[in-house]
């Protein structure tokens, strides 16, 4: 499966177009983390869990997306766009969403007929 | 002695001694983490970044395009809180948190750009910055301050 954000694909068609699919996924960091950063936030750097808990969300939130492009029979999916929202304290949501479709590769420059 | 004035000295010695804790350590973190990613966008300076929605340059097909992502998220600290809460009584910009903005875009810019690297890909188009509300800011004004970035775009190899 192709996935990119923008509109077109280099050397590539759009055939079809499947519809917009999307996922989503709410995640909440565990109590020690929030109890560890509490801790850094009295002399700064990195939160490493919270990167971690944003990767994974991402990519869970993309894999559903996915799993809906598969149903649809698609190839790819363009212009993917991510979204997040505060739900309630300490939770956040990732949302992603795209338009699915199927791409061929753009047909070849036709060769010259043969001269006899 | 009364006990009053222990309990309130020891309670200012603590917030003293997490001040300067923070100012110390704080800063040499900033300054060290600044200093790593001038080197490191130095060295991904041949990448094309851009936030057009084409492919600027244009792509080479037999390579394709994919969607790479970059996300980071940086504390703060007990001297940048205590900056911040001050200016806040008098208003203004609130330098403290600026750079720590700043930093958490440019380290899930540069997490981006080196996983578009390592997939052999030499530019970036349509990056797109967006931020996230990780700490509960935006339900709880109560919550610590925390920058949170996440960054995504599309990497493809340049046809000239």
């Amino acid at each position: 499966m192709i996935v990119v954000n923008t509109e077109t694909l280099p050397g590539m068609r759009i055939v079809q177009v499947k519809g917009i699919v999307q996922g989503n996924t709410v995640r909440a960091k565990h109590l020690g983390r929030d109890i560890a950063a509490g801790f850094k936030n009295l002399v700064g750097g990195e939160l490493h869990g919270y990167t971690e808990l944003l990767t994974e969300a991402r990519r869970e939130a993309m894999e559903r997306m996915l799993a809906q492009a598969q149903q649809l029979q698609a190839n790819a999916v363009l212009n993917v766009r991510f979204s997040t929202s505060s739900v309630t304290q300490g939770a956040a949501e990732i949302y992603a969403y795209g338009t699915a479709v199927w791409v061929e590769p753009e047909a070849p420059a036709v060769p010259p007929p043969p001269r006899f | 002695m009364n006990a009053d004035l222990v309990i309130l000295l020891i309670s200012l010695g603590i917030s003293f001694v997490l001040l300067v804790l923070g100012w110390i350590v704080g800063r040499a973190r900033e300054q060290a983490h600044m200093r790593d990613l001038d080197a490191r966008e130095a060295a991904a300076r041949e990448v094309l970044l851009t936030g057009l929605r084409s492919f600027p340059l244009g792509a080479d097909p037999r390579h394709g395009a994919v969607l790479v992502s970059g996300e980071c998220v940086i504390a703060t600290d007990y001297f940048k809180t205590f900056a911040a809460s001050l200016k806040k009584i008098f208003g203004g910009e609130l330098t403290s948190f600026e750079t720590l903005m700043d930093r958490a875009r440019r380290e899930a810019t540069m997490r981006m750009v080196e996983q578009a690297r390592q997939m052999g890909y030499d530019a970036v188009c349509n990056v797109r910055l967006e931020g996230v509300d990780i700490s509960g800011t935006g339900t709880n004004p109560q919550a610590q301050a925390m920058a949170a970035a996440t960054v995504f775009g599309t990497a493809y190899k340049r046809a000239v």
